[in-house]
């Protein structure tokens, strides 16, 4: 396992190259081959499993309404058609506004953006006081928020309207993204809170000897150690804040309205017609933002330590 | 915000050259109404009404009550109401109303004349609460319906049966033949949809009256009922295989002769005719399962919540008027495949199913449905017990009639 | 860092508590003003709209009298268990392969985590299709020749609740799988030399070293688990909308139908005043433990 460490990487690289080259070698490089068959082997099984309903999804919003109705939904398309995919985008109608998707792509943009920022600033931090700077009383707080990690959203919406009411932030942006905000905080403090501890507690204490402050060792010590925890938080609130649907419409008007209200427009209709090859691109289609995201800050998923905030 | 002002400003100047009858104004309307047919219907609308000078502001949610209830009542404690928003009649709004949130339509009923228009009458009065008016009434769809597939009978070699008794009777031949007898999502609403089909339609509208309105606990242990609940039990076996969810999927095997039949609303309709299918030769249909020949008169109404602001009030006032006249009832229910609640309209492009489903609405063998009768509490608790009854064989009829007069007892 | 902190804690501790003010006012106006606002209004009977007509203790009584509740809790308890042993279990040994220097791990990481994306109404509807007998995984099967195949769990009551987790685990694993390989990513590199120069076998480090050291990381990921599993709804609706029959109803959406559809606030608001307890059950000795003995940071 002397590969799992960023300092052995390059050498260990090397030998395994070598293994590649070399025939049949010693026992360990054969254990090493052995074991990557057994890694990606595994891997790739696993994907498979994660892949088909992405396979079936991406098939059908391929086919057209005819082909859907014969009921192979694991065969490929006979005939390709991106119409689906065109009517989700741009075409689907949800009441008057025959704009599909796109209608509310910006909003979405404009509700995601602060909200997953301003969610991880605040939890981030609050997480950092109280790993490292804890205070009497505390924990009781921590407890309470951990506590509301477990209520049903649907149980808070009355309560939170008269809030909002009450702070006359009813009804706008900045409202929705208080209600994110607040809701993403149990999880995402215990989250930060919870890694900051982890971490080697000699860091923290080599920094105050060297008179840091607090806020100094939060953005020059444990912002940079703590990158993979942020992927994490941004993945969640992301996806989560991108899916919303009901605080949308719950907390504000039609003019702010998210892209997932024309999804669910497109995908729930009860008691219309159902054009499942339109529903699977458009589910696709409000996907491939937070897939993105995934994908882009996947990059930061480094070895916190070996990134180098403090060596020695 | 930028936004408003400008379609606000926008739709100021449209009243100017149009000289609509009051002062121009935008109001939003929320509703559920979102698929193809549904939204074209809707553009009907906002058509009519953007022609009067104001400007239809959508705010289209699908999904209908469990996702509208808490945006509308959010909306309205929040201080920040929608100027009118389509909700369920009858029993369901009537503690807005109680609360003083729901704006009083009287005057405009009256200016309107629509007492005399409205046909059947109880849709106003599923409206009208101690003497007043709060809610329009756009269309009517009816959920008694047994849609029936020819080439599944022609298969088995048992004529397409005209009542309940004669499908029962077939089942076995369907089943030899390699068929499901009955068609059924296994989605809950779609099992208390036809829990309610087959106590109007075998134990007869006074029954149901009965039951669903005055709570006759008597009547829900008579022997006619027992009647109901048997052939819910043939029901249930009939439907023993069929396995899918949704309920379109179910009208798919119908369409396709794996299965003979199935209860279903007059939206499903839609699916024959996207499907290319004529009614009469490929498919049949029988209001009130062909026994007792009847339908529903629920359907879809549109309240509309106190405003503060008088021009919206005013863009109310027209708007609600204008959902009930002669043209704008036509143009809508011709999209939306349901029909107008106007005794005084002409459907001429009406296919088969909906002309026998206009001719039992001229002779008036009209029941409420049960949201207007029974509050949605007691309703919910009717469901449970017959999604419960259907899904486990282990209850027995008389077990499940013996709980449903307990609920009926208690109901409100 | 205890020491170094006792000398003038007060202002040391200024910046902290003043980072702590958002965390102080979600605690308590939302979360403790919120769930008392629920009890107090699950003693009435609020229907559509809250009112303060109390009527005791009647909405519990009408609650533990029900068997959709009932049934809703037997659901959650088994979903619950499974999805605990499954997404952690399968999370970890993902996150450990992935953290083997391999070659692609942002495309294996994306493809775990991608039905993280995904809406629940369009996902449950392929799951559906999937597992149904005719034309899903049974019928293929039985069409290469093993006739007498079966797998349709969400058409049998019996185990549909299997089928939900079947989609759970496919949703959900991929964010469990990135939290455990931020936190072996937080692992200081010196263990793995030590293990190495110890000649300690892998899976041994795994399990005896590395593990323990991540139970921040574990608690943070049980937390996220199970406050998951307490509110699930959205999989149930999309998948068999709570059947076939009442099989797969759970408490969550019991509370839901109960708000929105049956138009009962006081029901919803009791349903959930009884989840919320049994959350503190559990939590109130966890937060016992974590914070009343001796502690370090």
């Amino acid at each position: 396992m002397a590969e799992l460490t960023l300092n052995y990487a390059q050498g260990d690289a090397a030998t395994r190259a070598d293994a590649l080259a070399g025939p049949a070698g010693p026992k360990p490089r054969r254990a090493l081959s052995r074991r990557n068959i057994f890694i990606y082997g595994t891997l790739i099984v696993v994907s498979m499993y994660y892949l088909l309903p992405l396979y079936v999804m991406i098939v059908t919003s391929l086919k057209g309404m005819p082909e859907i109705r014969m009921g192979n939904i694991f065969s490929p398309p006979v005939e390709i058609t991106f119409e689906p995919w065109v009517k989700a985008w741009a075409q689907a109608c949800t009441g008057l506004n025959c704009e599909g998707l796109s209608r509310g792509f910006w909003n979405s943009v404009r509700i995601t953006v602060p909200s997953v920022v301003l969610s991880i600033a605040i939890a981030s931090i609050n997480g950092y006081a109280l790993a490292n700077w804890r205070f009497k009383g505390a924990d009781i707080f921590f407890t309470i928020l951990i506590f509301g990690a477990f209520i049903p959203y649907q149980v808070m919406l009355y309560p939170i309207v008269i809030l909002l009411r009450e702070m006359g932030l009813y009804g706008g942006l900045y409202g929705l993204i208080l209600v994110h905000s607040i809701f993403g905080m149990p999880i995402l403090t215990l989250l930060f809170r919870n890694y900051f501890t982890s971490l080697p507690e000699e860091l923290f204490k080599a920094a105050r000897v060297d008179g840091a402050g607090f806020w100094g060792i939060y953005f020059k010590i444990m912002l940079p150690m703590s990158l993979p925890i942020f992927v994490v938080a941004i993945i969640l609130q992301v996806t989560g804040i991108w899916n919303d649907f009901l605080f949308g419409v719950v907390y504000t008007r039609p003019d702010y309205y998210p892209m997932t209200v024309q999804l669910n427009n497109i995908v729930n209709s009860v008691q219309g017609v159902k054009e499942y090859n339109v529903n699977m691109a458009a589910t696709l289609l409000t996907g491939l933002v937070p897939l993105v995201v995934y994908f882009v800050s996947g990059k930061l998923f480094v070895r916190g330590i070996a990134a180098g905030a403090v060596k020695g | 915000m930028r936004y408003r002002l400008l379609t606000a400003a926008l739709g100021a100047t449209a009243a100017l050259t149009i000289s609509g009858p009051s002062q121009a104004t935008d109001l939003e309307v929320t509703h559920w109404w979102t698929s193809g047919g549904e939204a074209a219907a809707v553009a009907e609308f906002a058509k009519a009404f953007d022609a009067t000078g104001h400007k239809w502001i959508d705010g289209a949610i699908a999904g209908s009550g469990g996702t509208a209830r808490p945006i509308m009542i959010s909306r309205i404690t929040g201080g920040d109401p929608m100027g009118a928003t389509q909700f369920n009649h009858g029993r369901q709004a009537e503690e807005l109303v109680e609360a003083g949130l729901m704006r009083d339509l009287t005057d405009i009923a009256e200016a309107n004349n629509w007492k005399e228009v409205v046909h059947p009458a109880s849709l106003l009065d599923s409206c009208t609460l101690d003497g007043k008016i709060y809610c329009v009434p756009v269309n009517i769809h009816s959920q008694q319906w047994l849609w029936l597939s020819h080439k599944a009978f022609e298969d088995a070699g048992v004529p397409v049966p005209t009542n309940w008794d004669e499908f029962v009777a077939a089942a076995p031949k369907l089943e030899e033949a390699g068929k499901i007898p009955l068609a059924m999502g296994q989605q809950p609403w779609q099992t208390s949809l036809a829990f309610q089909v087959l106590v109007v339609a075998l134990a007869g509208q006074d029954a149901y009256n009965k039951i669903y309105g005055d709570k006759d606990a008597e009547v829900a242990a008579s022997p006619e009922l027992a009647k109901v609940f048997e052939a819910a039990d043939q029901a249930r076996s009939m439907a023993a295989k069929s396995n899918v969810q949704d309920w379109n999927q179910a009208t798919n095997m119908v369409i396709t002769g794996q299965a003979g039949g199935q209860i279903m609303g007059d939206w499903a309709q839609g699916e024959f005719q996207v499907a290319g299918q004529v009614a009469g030769e490929d498919y049949s249909c029988l209001p009130g399962l062909g026994v007792n020949e009847v339908i529903q008169t629920g359907g879809d109404a549109f309240y509309f919540p106190v405003l503060a602001d008088e021009e919206k009030s005013a863009a109310q006032a027209d708007l609600a008027a204008l959902m009930l006249s002669p043209e704008v009832q036509v143009a809508f229910n011709l999209k939306k495949g349901s029909l107008p609640v106007r005794g005084d309209v002409d459907l001429d492009a009406a296919n088969d199913c909906m002309k026998k489903g206009l001719d039992i609405l001229a002779k008036g063998n009209i029941i409420q449905s049960p949201d207007q009768l029974m509050s949605a509490d007691s309703l919910t608790r009717v469901n449970d017990l017959f999604v419960e009854f259907f899904n486990n064989t282990s209850i027995t009829a008389e077990d499940a009639q013996k709980r449903f007069v307990d609920i009926v007892a208690s109901a409100d | 860092m205890e020491e170094a902190r006792r000398p003038n804690q007060l202002f040391r501790n200024l910046n902290a508590k003043f980072a702590a003010i958002p965390m102080v006012l979600t605690a308590l106006v939302v979360f403790v003003g919120g769930t008392i606002w629920t009890i107090v209004y699950s003693f009435t009977d609020s229907r559509l709209l809250p009112r303060e007509n109390f009527v005791g203790l009647a909405q519990y009584e009408r609650l533990w009298s029900s068997s959709k509740w009932l049934i809703s809790i037997q659901n959650l308890f088994i979903y619950g268990v499974c999805l605990l042993i499954f997404s952690l279990v399968i999370g970890f040994i993902l996150a450990a392969l992935l953290d083997q220097k391999i070659r692609f791990e942002n495309t294996f990481r994306t493809i775990f985590l991608y039905p993280f994306a995904l809406s629940f109404i369009v996902t449950g509807l392929v799951w559906q299709w999937i597992l149904n007998p005719q034309f899903g995984i049974e019928g293929v099967v039985r069409s290469w020749g093993w006739t007498s195949f079966s797998f349709d769990p969400l058409y049998n009551a019996d185990i549909v609740i299997y089928g939900i987790l079947i989609a759970a685990v496919w949703q959900s694993t991929g964010l469990i799988m990135c939290l455990m390989l931020a936190g072996l990513r937080g692992i200081d590199e010196d263990i793995w030399k030590a293990a190495r120069v110890d000649g300690i076998p892998m899976w041994k480090t795994y399990l005896f070293i590395v593990i323990p050291m991540m139970r921040p990381v574990f608690i943070t990921t049980l937390v996220i688990i199970a406050s998951g599993i307490v509110r699930v709804y959205d999989l149930v609706v999309a998948q068999t909308g709570g059947g076939p029959g009442i099989a797969s109803e759970v408490p969550a959406k019991y509370v839901y139908d109960a708000m929105f559809l049956s138009q009962n606030l006081g029901q919803g608001f009791a349903g959930s005043t009884m989840m919320l307890l049994s959350v503190l059950i559990v939590l109130i000795p966890w937060a016992y433990l974590e914070f009343g003995g001796k502690k370090r940071g």
